[in-house]
């Protein structure tokens, strides 16, 4: 007799013993003591039914719970106790013209940065996958100058480029030949230099998460798509980046995160942004924490509106990748209550 | 519409494999090997693993390229033209085409996860034969009937059961409407009690008119199926016949031991 019979015949033989136990558990009468009734009762199936179930107790769970709601009662209490924290003042200056002012010029950075960005990132990407050595090191190099210099000394040396290159012209290489020339102080304004920073730099960061998300796209998905004959364009479009955004975004909100903040360095420009304009006010008005809390405050709410996309984002492209999506929040409220308005009617508790 | 799949051609497909070489580093894995399966022929090709049969395979539609020798598709040459004495590399937009042509199904399914079973299947059509989304739905949606899975039309792959998921591969590879379909080793990553339903879709497909060159372990399914069946080894092709002589009658001692092995004493022809 094979293994395979033997462990068949064993599961039967299992089986019709469950059942008979089954039988004898429906003839016999009810327990009503205790559950030492069933030992006594030797190999007597007890029924279970009719036992209340209590479930287990987690005193330290209380006890953490209750220290932790304490601590945060008490931060609670002396964010809106302490009057040095001035809450008048920042209420006064949160919607302030010249305090949103500086909110567009900081979303505005970050959307140009962020966008010009990923796409001069999503090149460099390529570029580091290609055949050809000099895309490779190129694209390298470049990662690797725009990462090892401070943001700081990038945006000084881009707004002082004037310095090095009085001119800038477009024209043909190693001859006279200009079609174009112009003042690299005209051309390179505070914003100019601001986004010119912003960019180049987040775009070392993110070619190395997209180069990252592509190749964690299972090589095969390229050789299904290849032996179809979809072209290369498609291929990428369709094919790999929607499987590699998975990996892209959860990485890339965060640089997008870390650049809504990241905009703040371009005070040493003196360009009017966020962070700048409310350093200008508390010069002036010398209210520093109330100010630097009304820009803080304006932080997270773009975090918190961008964390909202992510959240929507990340779970569109999850779509395939697991086997039921992941219910949205509005989806669970309404969930949670349909089922409790329906207790009393389908259950009996 | 005329279904050209179901209806035995047989007059396309022909694939004349000619000394063909590859390397991978340093060690020969294709050392020489010349094939010809005919127009609606079924060839499968067995040996052990590391003999060279899924490389081989992948040759056919030059998802790998060759070091030396040649194969060609109904006489026109895959992955090259000549030019008076030479042979050109085609560009990719060529070598794309002929793949069309040219199906191919993967141990792994390789289904496109993102993409529902319909949408794996019309993807292709549309944008490497300028289908219209219509048509390629419509196609789409009988080909999914025709491997018995036209009510999961709108489930992504990881929502269906690896047989499925194969199936739903072989539909993929059937929406081209190629002549000729390559199978490596379709059922190895499926469970046992699996393995069956998709073998019984290739078995409907062998009397189609398209040429199946199938990479297997199942043996039973080769001598049910091939017309010629292969044995491969090192790299070599060692033995090639009816199913008739390979399995009961091989000449080769490498063809007997390799059988005495994967043959179940009760096997009988």
């Amino acid at each position: 007799m094979s293994s395979a019979t033997r462990v068949a015949r064993s599961q039967q033989a299992q089986s019709e013993q469950v059942q008979a136990q089954l039988d004898r558990a429906a003839a016999a009468p009810k327990p009503n003591s205790g559950p030492r009734a069933g030992q006594a009762a030797a190999r007597e199936a007890v029924d279970y039914s009719s036992y209340r179930v209590v479930a287990a107790k987690h005193p330290w769970r209380w006890v953490g719970t209750a220290v932790v709601a304490l601590g945060v009662l008490a931060v609670a209490w002396s964010l809106g106790t302490n009057p040095r924290w001035e809450w008048g003042v920042v209420a006064q200056w949160f919607t302030a013209q010249s305090v949103v002012n500086g909110l567009v010029e900081t979303l505005k950075l970050t959307a140009i940065s962020g966008i010009l960005g990923f796409v001069l990132g999503f090149i460099l990407a390529l570029m580091r996958l290609s055949a050809s050595p000099l895309l490779v090191s190129v694209s390298w190099t470049f990662s690797w100058i725009f990462r090892s210099t401070p943001l700081l000394v990038q945006m000084l040396l881009w707004y002082n480029l004037g310095y090095l290159y009085e001119k800038i012209s477009l024209g043909l290489p190693f001859t006279d030949v200009r079609f174009f020339e112009v003042q690299t102080t005209t051309l390179i304004s505070q914003f100019a230099a601001a986004v010119l920073g912003l960019t180049l730099n987040q775009a070392a960061y993110s070619a190395e998460i997209i180069r990252g998300g592509i190749l964690s796209v299972d090589q095969g998905q390229l050789e299904a798509a290849a032996a179809l004959g979809i072209p290369a364009w498609r291929r990428s479009t369709r094919i790999v980046l929607p499987q590699a955004m998975r990996a892209i975004l959860p990485t890339a909100f965060n640089e997008i995160i870390g650049l809504v903040k990241g905009t703040s360095i371009v005070y040493v420009l003196a360009y009017s942004e966020l962070f700048y304009t409310v350093q200008v006010i508390y010069n002036r008005t010398q209210q520093v924490l109330p100010l630097l809390l009304v820009a803080t405050l304006w932080y997270i709410v773009i975090t918190s509106v961008l964390s909202v996309f992510q959240y929507y984002i990340e779970r569109h492209y999850s779509k395939g990748a697991v086997r039921n999506l992941p219910l949205t929040p509005l989806q669970k409220a309404r969930k949670f209550f349909a089922t409790h308005a329906a207790v009393p009617t389908r259950r009996n508790f | 519409m005329t279904d050209t799949l179901t209806a035995p051609t047989a007059t396309r497909g022909l694939v004349e494999i000619t000394g063909v070489r590859k390397s991978f580093g340093a060690t020969e894995v294709l050392k020489g090997v010349s094939l010809t399966v005919e127009p609606g022929g079924v060839a499968v090709i067995v040996g052990p693993s590391g003999s060279g049969k899924s490389t081989l395979l992948r040759t056919i539609n030059h998802l790998e390229k060759v070091d030396g020798g040649h194969i060609t598709i109904d006489g026109q040459l895959v992955g090259y033209e000549v030019r008076g004495d030479r042979l050109h590399e085609l560009r990719e937009k060529d070598i794309l085409k002929q793949r069309t042509e040219i199906g191919m199904v993967f141990q792994n399914f390789n289904l496109f996860p993102h993409l529902t079973a319909l949408e794996n299947v019309a993807e292709a059509p549309v944008v490497a034969q300028g289908k219209s989304r219509e048509e390629a739905r419509r196609r789409g949606l009988e080909l999914l009937d025709r491997v018995g899975l036209k009510d999961r039309a709108d489930a992504y792959p990881r929502q269906l059961s690896g047989g499925q998921q194969q199936r739903v591969a072989i539909a993929r590879a059937l929406a081209l409407d190629p002549k000729i379909l390559l199978f490596d080793e379709p059922t190895s990553a499926l469970d046992p009690e699996l393995v069956n339903e998709v073998l019984d879709v290739i078995r409907e497909l062998a009397t189609s008119g398209t040429t199946l060159i199938v990479v297997t372990h199942e043996m039973g399914f080769a001598r049910d199926v091939a017309d010629t069946v292969v044995f491969m080894d090192q790299g070599q092709i060692v033995e090639q016949g009816t199913p008739q002589d390979i399995f009961s009658n091989p000449q080769e001692p490498r063809t007997r031991s390799f059988f005495s092995k994967v043959l179940e004493p009760a096997f009988n022809i």
